[in-house]
């Protein structure tokens, strides 16, 4: 299963993925423990002529064991989600890139600043479905929606976001490779749904400078 | 009391309509929520196999559906607004108008009266209510399929402001029929479970205290509790959705000042408790059946009685993991990831009980014990593949993916409909009279479990490969083409899957008329149930039974034979010996 996870490009993508792996391995631990242990039991106690189950209701050293391990584990994994919730979602880092990004029913709506980094003035730029940043640089989304919910997917880079009507919802990411990406929609939005498409282009620092003069000769 | 009963026992001879449709005997009317939910089975079953072959093979003719008329499909070619009310209504089918009336209808119908030594339901025809009003549900349900802009199909969470406002889906009265339904349901859920609480307080037979009660029935009294608490938050979510899209009264628009995530909080608030309203019974289910085929007493039956009571607790604060990327405030995020993962320890020494009870027992592999078996493994893996999605940051990346449908899948499928087989297999002699065939059985068995973990094992590794759930043509994004070949291989099992319910349905039937008469007692077992005569008559049994200990002194060092059930009076020691 270990090779399943699409490539990771993003900076705080590989803690999702070290702590996918921890409960990975933790689960598929237990469960060979637990399906082994019963597999044994069941040939081991397998109906016999001449034995007779063995008459006994329960252990009480047995039952506190295996009610703390499992829950010593599972509260440790708690901490160690919450440092990588906290870094992924729980606040925005200081950006250099902005762009906002307004969800309908079926296209993702891509509203760049300008030059001068504001927007909501006559220097913004509209593109569908087209989203262009620079590597190594900490994007800040602006996610909005105009219709119905939305989620922003960004396989690679391990964010999803949903977008939701009436509400201005921050989300970042800094993409560590260049390369085109998909932007799914990943929340059921009605009859196009399925197909609701956009491309994240991560461009090298040259090639994003070159991409902005296009956009914006003048500047 | 006993004049009462003698009278209640006594009774005359009533008519086809009062003994098969308008009954009050809560056996007749857990046979009909099972044939209810049997046959919504099949048509939850069927639209499965219609999305998964659209899945397999995108927009191609999904074959013997050219019938289906427009705008649905056109000429066996699906739509993309059909494909999002196939799942919608699949997912509503099977929760609502399978699972639920046949594990909780059906048996706690059946079983309550019988296993606590009652005669009948506290309120019998409340009972008869409950049922009827359940049917008219359903009908409600089914005629969706028949109006204007076709049925729901914003999914079975129904997310506003896409359920709120026709122009969205295109649907009208399919999703008003929809809530209207799922009200009524209610309903009749809210009878049911007032009906089972009174039962089980009140009408316990001399001797059965609260820990002598199987656990099942411990089940049963939880699952019908957390009803009578869940249900009306559900019921008041669907008004105010109703009124939003009726009335124009806006609790889930924000262009009038409204809230879409009140709608998931509301929902949630209901669901989760819901999800264990589905499982709850299937394990009480299993504690009885490993218990009476490892010929052993269940392992810490008051660590079960008691993480089953947690469970219930907990399930109240847990519902914000399903939103953590909803946009509801991340501090929110730790919260819920932490009693979500604690609702993991019950559940965990539920599991470690079971294989406690089956360790050195004398095990019996019949058909219910098969099922039972799987539901342990199966409840595990879906266990198990909750804790990737408790964590908030994994949660990032497989929420809304076929990671989520393997894990309802493993929880509602492996953990209650084997639950639910099991029940039907171990209960079939009481409730017809007559035993189900053990080699057909065995067959069903394998066959459904082989298939079934091929079909959802699978989707975890769609999920982790970054697959949306709710999507009509996968092959519409670039970085799902490598997965393909996985979704053709679900496709193929579920149609195996789909077969492999045929010796069921043979069996099942055939069975009805023609298999071995059973006797009292076939699985000798300890519990009350197998005191009265297969079929029980109106009245169950011959004289109210009085219990003198738990159910599952099995293996009794007292007694000679391997069972020692819980009414018989034995003998003291010093008392027979004292001639």
């Amino acid at each position: 299963m270990m090779g399943w996870l699409p490539e990771n490009v993003s900076t705080y993508g590989k803690d999702i993925d070290r702590l996918f792996y921890i409960i990975y391995y933790i689960t598929g631990v237990s469960f060979l423990l637990v399906s082994g242990t019963m597999v044994v039991f069941l040939i081991l106690y397998r109906q016999r002529e001449g034995r007779r189950a063995t008459y006994v209701h329960g252990n009480t050293t047995l039952e506190i064991i295996w009610t703390i391990v499992p829950a010593i584990i599972l509260v440790v994994l708690s901490f160690m989600s919450q440092a990588s919730w906290g870094n992924i979602k729980g606040r925005v880092p200081p950006s250099e890139v902005h762009v906002q990004v307004t969800a309908k029913q079926f296209n993702w709506e891509i509203l760049y600043p300008g030059p001068d980094g504001k927007i909501g003035t006559a220097d913004d730029l509209q593109m569908d479905n087209e989203l262009h940043v620079p590597v190594g640089k900490v994007v800040r989304v602006t996610l909005k929606a105009k219709d119905v919910i939305h989620s922003f997917f960004l396989p690679n880079l391990r964010l999803k976001q949903d977008a939701v009507p009436g509400r201005e919802i921050q989300a970042w990411f800094e993409a560590t490779k260049p390369g085109r990406y998909e932007l799914p929609c990943a929340e059921l939005c009605g009859f196009g749904h399925s197909g609701m498409l956009g491309h994240l282009t991560v461009h090298t620092a040259d090639d994003y400078n070159k991409w902005v003069k296009e956009q914006w000769p003048s500047s | 009391m006993s004049e009462a009963v003698a009278t209640h026992a006594v009774h005359e001879e009533l008519g086809f309509l009062r003994t098969y449709v308008f009954s009050t005997d809560h056996k007749m009317i857990a046979r009909q929520f099972l044939f209810l939910g049997l046959f919504m089975m099949i048509l939850g079953g069927l639209m499965a196999l219609m999305i998964r072959w659209q899945l397999a093979w995108p927009e191609t003719q999904v074959p013997g559906t050219r019938w289906i008329p427009e705008p649905f499909m056109t000429d066996g070619y699906m739509n993309p607004a059909f494909y999002n009310t196939l799942f919608t209504m699949h997912a509503t089918i099977m929760i609502f108008f399978v699972i639920m009336p046949i594990l909780v209808g059906c048996y706690g119908n059946f079983l309550i009266p019988l296993m606590i030594g009652a005669r009948d339901m506290a309120f019998p025809v409340l009972n008869m209510l409950s049922f009827w009003v359940g049917a008219v549900a359903g009908v409600v349900m089914l005629a969706g399929f028949f109006v204007p802009g076709g049925h729901a199909a914003s999914g079975w969470t129904s997310y506003a402001p896409l359920s709120a406002v026709t122009q969205y889906t295109g649907v009208d009265w399919g999703q008003n029929l929809w809530c209207i339904s799922l009200i009524i349901l209610g309903l009749s859920s809210l009878m049911g479970s007032i009906n089972y609480i009174t039962t089980i307080i009140n009408m316990r037979a001399p001797g059965m205290t609260f820990f002598r009660l199987p656990l099942v029935i411990w089940s049963l009294f939880i699952v019908a509790i957390l009803l009578l608490l869940a249900l009306p938050v559900l019921t008041s979510a669907l008004a105010m959705l109703l009124l939003d899209r009726m009335a124009g009264t806006s609790f889930f628009l924000p262009a009038g000042g409204g809230e879409p995530l009140l709608w998931q909080h509301l929902f949630w608030f209901f669901g989760h408790p819901e999800v264990y309203i589905l499982i709850l019974p299937a394990m009480g289910i299993a504690s009885d059946i490993l218990s009476v085929f490892s010929r052993k007493p269940i392992f810490g039956y008051r660590a079960m009685a008691f993480s089953m009571i947690g469970i219930a607790f907990l399930s109240w604060v847990v519902w914000g993991h399903h939103m953590f990327q909803s946009g509801m405030s991340p501090a929110l995020g730790f919260s819920f990831m932490v009693t979500t993962m604690v609702i993991a320890v019950p559940s965990a020494i539920k599991t470690f009980n079971w294989l406690g009870t089956i360790w050195g027992g004398s095990i019996r592999f019949t058909t219910p014990m098969l099922n039972a078996l799987a539901f342990v493994s199966m409840f595990v893996v879906g266990g198990l593949s909750g804790i990737f999605m408790a964590s908030t940051p994994v949660d990032i990346f497989i929420h809304d993916t076929y990671f989520i449908v393997a894990h309802i899948h493993y929880v509602v499928f492996g953990g209650s409909v084997f639950g639910l087989f099991a029940a039907v297999y171990y209960w079939f002699p009481k409730m017809f009279g007559r035993m189900m065939n053990e080699p057909l059985g065995k067959i069903h068995f394998f066959t459904t479990f082989i298939a079934y973990n091929c079909t959802f094992f699978a989707m975890h590794i769609l999920g982790i490969g970054g697959m949306m759930r709710r999507i009509y043509n996968p092959m519409q994004y670039e970085f799902l083409h490598p997965l393909q070949p996985i979704n053709v291989f679900i496709t193929w099992s579920a149609i195996a899957l789909g077969l492999a319910q045929i010796p069921f349905v043979i069996n099942f039937f055939w069975s009805l008329f023609a298999g071995r008469k059973a006797e009292r007692n076939p699985w000798k077992a300890n519990t009350l149930e197998w005191v009265a005569p297969s079929p029980p008559p109106h009245g169950n049994f011959d004289a109210i039974p009085v219990v003198y200990r738990g159910p599952y002194e099995y293996s009794s060092p007292e007694v000679t034979e391997d069972y020692l059930p819980q009414d018989r009076q034995l003998v003291p020691q010093r008392v027979a010996t004292a001639h």
